[in-house]
This record gives C-alpha cells, sequence and structure tokens, in this order.
C-alpha cells in the first residue's frame, strides 16, 4: 500500500505539471459539450424550398403562405421553371422544390384529387426523411382544411376526421438536447480517459524511465494502478464538470440518481483506462499509441449509438456492439437520465462492463512486460 | 574489498536474439565492494548482459545468481538488493530534485523518516542543497549524473550496475562522479560499471574485455598491461577490439 501512494503521489504530480493538463481537463469538457450540444443537432430548421408555382391561384398561394409561416422553412424563391430550381440544388442552395401544376388550383376546387410534387435533395438520407416529415405534416394540415371547407360548402353537413395524435413519452417535446448530452458525456469522458492512458506508460518507454522502474521490486499490478487511479479521478471529475453543464445550463431533466451514473461510470472507466493501458504496454512510442487507440475509438463511436440509433444497423453491427463499452454507457446514461431507470433495470450492462473492467486490466497487467 | 564473498556468479551466461549471439558463455565472479569494470566496444553485448543481471532481461541459458539470488527464481528479491543507473537518463525530468529521491525511496519501501535524513545526508555530501526543489530539467548533466547515481544506491543496495553513467560529462564531473563510486564502494557496495572511457578502466579493481559477445580478457588494469605489453588501458583495448566483427 505504501509503495501506491509513492507511485500515486509521482503521477498525480507529474499530470498537474503537464502545461497542456490543465487546458484538458477544464476547458475540454466546457467546450465540447456546448459546441456539440447545440452543432450536433437532429432538428431541422432553415429548410430552404424553391417553389414552383405555375398555377398562381389563391389555393397555391394559400399553401405556399404556410410554408412562408413556418419556423422551419424559408422560401428563397418562388419562379416557373423546374429546371432553374434544380440548378438551385445543384448550387446546394436549396434543399427542397415544391412543384405546383398549373391545374392545382382548379382541381382543388373540383375535388378531384389536387396533387404536389415534391424533390427533395437526398445527399443525406436523414435529412432527406426528415424534409419529407416536415413538407408533408405541412400538406396534410392544409389538406384537412380544405377538405373540410369544401365539403362543407357542396353538401353543408359536418365532417369528421380521425385524427392519431402522438405522446412521445419521455421526451415528449423531442429535443435533440436531452438525448445527445448524455451521449456526449460518455464521448468526452472516454476521450479523456482512453487517450491520457494510452499515451501514459509509452511516454515511460520512451524518456526510458520505465527501465529504472522496472528495476525495482515494484509489481507490474501496482505500477498500472497507480497510473489508472489518476485518470480514474480526473474522468470523475469530468463527468461531474459535464453533469453540472447538463443540468445548470441545459437543464436537461435528471429523473434518475446522479450515484448511480457515477456507478456505472466507474466500471466503464476502469474498463476504458484498462483498454488504454493495454494499449499502451503494448506500443514502443506515443505515435503508435495515438493511432490504436484513435483506431479504437473511432469504431466503437460510430457503433456506440451516440449519433445514429443501433437498431437500423445490420445484425452483425448490432453484434458486435455486444463488445462495445461505448454502447453500454451510452445506452444506460441515457436511460438514467431521461427514463429515471433505476440499478435493477440496467444491471445486465453493470455485469457485463464490469467483466470488460475485470479482463481488460488484468490482460493489459499481464501483457506489461517487467523483463524483455 | 572481500575476496571471499562473490556476490555475482555468472557461469556460462548465453543470450541469443534469433540467429545473433549476444553473449556467448560468459563466466565471470564478482568480490563484495570490488569495483568491476565491464568493457567493450559498442555492440559486444554490455548492455544485454548487464540487463540480465538485473533482472530486466531473460538469459538463454547459464547459472547466474546476484547477491545470492538465481536471476530465473528470485528476480524480486534480487531487484531489492541491487540498484541501477541506465545509459538513458533515468530521473524525472518534471519532478524536483527531492520528489525523486522521495519516489525512488519509497518504493523502495522506506519510512518517510529515512527518506528525508538520507535525501537531506545526500544534498549535502552533492552540495546540491540549493537545489532541492528544483526540476531535474533545469540541472546541468553533470549534476544529474551524479544525483542518478546517488538515487541508484539511496536504498543501500548489494551491488549497483552503472551503464556507461559518464556518457557525455566533462573530465572534472566525471573525476568527481569517480570519487562517488569509490566512496559507495569503501562502504561495501559493489560496483559494476559499463564504459568507453579507458582511463576509467583504470580506475577499477578489474577490468574485463569483451569482444564479439565473448570475454577475451578479465583482470587487473595492471596485470592486463603487463599481459598485452601495453603502456595504458587504451592500447590494451584496441589490441583486442581490433579482433571484433561485430562493432557497430
Amino acid at each position: 500500500m505504501r509503495v501506491l501512494k509513492y507511485l500515486l503521489q509521482k503521477e498525480f504530480l507529474q499530470i498537474f505539471r503537464n502545461k497542456s493538463m490543465l487546458p484538458i481537463i477544464f476547458v475540454m469538457p466546457i467546450l465540447q459539450l456546448c459546441v456539440l450540444s447545440f452543432a450536433a443537432t437532429y432538428d431541422m430548421k432553415n429548410t430552404n424550398l424553391y417553389i414552383v408555382d405555375k398555377d398562381l391561384s389563391s389555393h397555391s398561394r394559400e399553401l405556399i403562405s404556410k410554408f412562408n409561416g413556418s419556423p422551419f422553412f424559408t422560401v428563397k424563391e418562388i419562379g416557373f421553371s423546374v429546371e432553374e430550381a434544380e440548378k438551385e440544388i445543384y448550387k446546394d442552395k436549396i434543399d427542397a422544390i415544391l412543384v405546383f401544376n398549373n391545374d392545382f388550383g382548379k382541381s382543388v376546387d373540383l375535388k378531384k384529387g389536387a396533387s404536389v410534387q415534391v424533390l427533395i435533395n437526398a445527399i443525406n438520407a436523414s435529412s432527406a426523411g426528415l424534409y419529407n416529415a416536415y413538407i408533408s405534416s405541412v400538406i396534410q394540415d392544409y389538406n384537412r382544411k380544405v377538405s373540410a371547407s369544401v365539403r362543407e360548402v357542396g353538401t353543408g353537413t359536418p365532417v369528421h376526421f380521425v385524427q392519431s395524435s402522438y405522446l412521445h413519452q419521455f421526451n415528449p417535446e423531442m429535443k435533440y438536447i436531452p438525448y445527445m448530452l448524455p451521449g456526449l458525456l460518455v464521448l468526452l469522458v472516454t476521450v479523456i480517459g482512453l487517450f491520457l492512458s494510452a499515451m501514459n506508460v509509452v511516454r515511460e518507454k520512451e524518456i526510458g524511465t520505465i527501465e529504472q522502474i522496472n528495476v525495482t521490486p515494484i509489481r507490474k499490478s501496482q505500477f498500472l494502478l497507480a497510473k489508472l487511479i489518476p485518470f480514474l479521478v480526473i474522468g470523475f471529475f469530468e463527468l461531474g464538470i459535464g453533469l453540472s453543464i447538463a443540468a445548470f445550463l441545459f437543464k436537461i431533466p435528471f429523473l434518475g440518481s446522479v450515484w448511480l451514473i457515477y456507478l456505472v461510470a466507474f466500471v466503464y472507466l476502469i474498463a476504458i483506462l484498462g483498454f488504454g493501458l493495454l494499449i499502451s504496454t503494448q506500443t514502443n512510442t506515443q505515435q503508435q499509441a495515438m493511432f490504436i487507440a484513435w483506431f479504437f475509438m473511432v469504431i466503437f463511436l460510430l457503433m456506440s449509438g451516440l449519433f445514429t440509433p443501433v437498431e437500423s444497423m445490420p445484425e452483425w453491427g448490432q453484434t458486435l456492439n455486444i463488445l462495445n463499452p461505448i454502447a453500454y454507457f451510452i445506452k444506460v446514461i441515457r436511460m438514467i437520465l431521461l427514463k429515471g431507470s433505476g440499478f435493477f433495470d440496467i444491471v445486465n450492462e453493470i455485469a457485463i462492463l464490469t467483466v470488460f473492467a475485470v479482463s481488460v486490466v488484468s490482460i493489459a497487467v499481464n501483457m506489461h512486460r517487467k523483463v524483455a | 574489498m572481500n575476496k571471499d564473498v562473490k556476490v555475482i556468479k555468472v557461469k556460462n551466461l548465453c543470450k541469443k536474439f534469433g540467429d545473433f549471439t549476444a553473449n556467448n558463455n560468459l563466466s565471470f565472479e564478482v568480490s563484495k565492494g570490488e569495483i568491476f569494470g565491464f568493457l567493450g566496444a559498442n555492440g559486444a553485448g554490455k548492455t544485454t548482459a548487464i540487463k540480465i543481471l538485473c533482472g530486466l532481461s531473460y538469459p538463454t541459458s547459464g547459472e547466474i545468481s546476484v547477491a545470492g539470488f538465481d536471476v530465473y527464481k528470485q528476480r524480486e528479491q534480487l531487484k531489492r538488493n541491487i540498484g541501477y543507473m541506465s545509459q538513458k537518463f533515468s530521473l524525472y525530468e518534471d519532478l524536483t530534485v527531492f520528489e525523486n529521491i522521495r519516489f525512488y525511496g519509497g518504493i523502495y519501501g522506506l519510512s518517510k523518516e529515512v527518506i528525508h535524513r538520507k535525501a537531506d545526508d545526500l544534498l549535502k555530501k552533492l552540495d546540491l542543497q540549493h537545489a532541492r526543489n528544483k526540476r531535474i530539467s533545469s540541472l546541468p548533466l553533470g549534476w544529474k549524473q551524479k544525483l542518478a547515481f546517488s538515487v541508484a544506491i539511496f536504498h543501500d543496495p548489494e551491488i549497483v550496475f552503472l551503464d556507461e553513467p559518464t556518457g557525455g560529462v566533462d573530465p572534472v564531473t566525471r573525476r568527481q562522479f569517480w570519487d562517488l563510486i569509490y566512496e559507495a564502494s569503501r562502504e561495501g557496495i559493489t560496483i559494476f560499471v559499463t564504459t568507453h572511457y579507458m582511463d576509467e578502466a583504470e580506475y577499477c579493481d578489474r577490468v574485463s574485455i569483451m569482444v564479439d559477445g565473448k570475454i577475451e580478457a578479465l583482470d587487473t588494469p595492471a596485470k592486463l598491461k603487463e599481459d598485452f605489453n601495453a603502456v595504458d588501458m587504451d592500447q590494451v583495448f584496441l589490441a583486442l577490439a581490433r579482433t571484433a566483427t561485430n562493432v557497430e
């Protein structure tokens, strides 16, 4: 134990003497959370529309005014030529084109069933889906009004509509920040934990002090534990900053227990730091360690469900995710914060992360060589 | 020096890396308190042998015991009883002089009181009290080397291994460094030192000269000069090293 104390004392001194360390610890989380929370948005604002109105009837104008009045759309231009409109799409100035043919107004009046053509820039399939849904809902809305007034005028009988309505449980307003922010918190502690630990042991190899350590009777487990504990503390601290920003700045819901988040973070960080140390013990330069850490980071992250739903991945991808610690933590932190899930709801994930943590740390200790 | 007590016993030490034989059948013994010079050109296999004796590397074959402990089975006890100063500078540049001393003292299990007392003595002896709270990175190389040596023997090991400890240091500082070595030897610490400087070889009680992984000569400097009919160790070394094929 006393040996561990001296090792830890040295690690902490070194960490806080590193000039780039304080910005990493304090500035990075704030910047990352604030910038990404606003930037990584699924909300659709400012969809640029080009409207080709060959009809110029009161009906087409009414529908156009509905788009004009919506906060989600900006009607950039109204013209008469589809070709002209398409040119704007090529220039990426326009996200969608609405085309009214010259019989639109007449068809509405005659109750023949009028149609509007919608052309969408679908380079990004998921935003194209969203444009489609938003545009359709505006048209539906108009549709109901028109058919109601038309029928009332025609038959004089009241018209009943069956409308389905949704209640989005746990995130009723479908806000993206409560959804993204917990995931970004995971990203934050993972980046810091993985990189700091991956660069650490290998740094001692590069400067040559590892040899001096290896001729001492220090146990491998003591040495690696002393490397792991400081980063665990830093990770906890980062998580604390991140959760405070989430709570006080973004006011995202905190339905579950913060202690439970910390419990999960504890096993999760040990797994991530153990993995970082494993990389560090198996590489010879910081550059190698950096690239390997980056490689795994990108794979784990893109498959984790932070930006894209895990459920839409192919089955083999979902199966691979069994081995992805980031996926578990993102899932669990969202459950705890947004749904208020308790310990027994996430006990499986905790168990799996614990298995990861124990195995990866034992592998790291085992693979670390005091003797060549 | 106590010639009856052998603290290093090496019999038929071999170390191979694939086809390359770095150490070919080395056999020697070192007495307690002796200053043993381990000489050889670059690539002769000195560092390989020193790493095996320190428990940093496994031998391919041979019987080796250091400070009474077997290098195969008792590495941890062995490590407790040796000190090592490597070619690469081994103190932490971002820690202060005292923090380095405290760290190395601490991991050898010395108590806080002992560490403080010995650190004070050591800094006084090296005349480095004023630098106690300075970072290692701010010290001149000569001071660093002396400090590294003192830290390597801080836990009173039986043997200290020095792998080219005076590389890149001016002659005056080298002389001071050797004063420290003599002092440690007088206190009963066995010194196992590799060097490139032949004047330093003259300071050793006995010298072995390695060529191509083999020990070609082993005796006192005076006896070697006599055998090779040489005026100084330089000539002895050149006479032997010319036969080498593994030179870098």
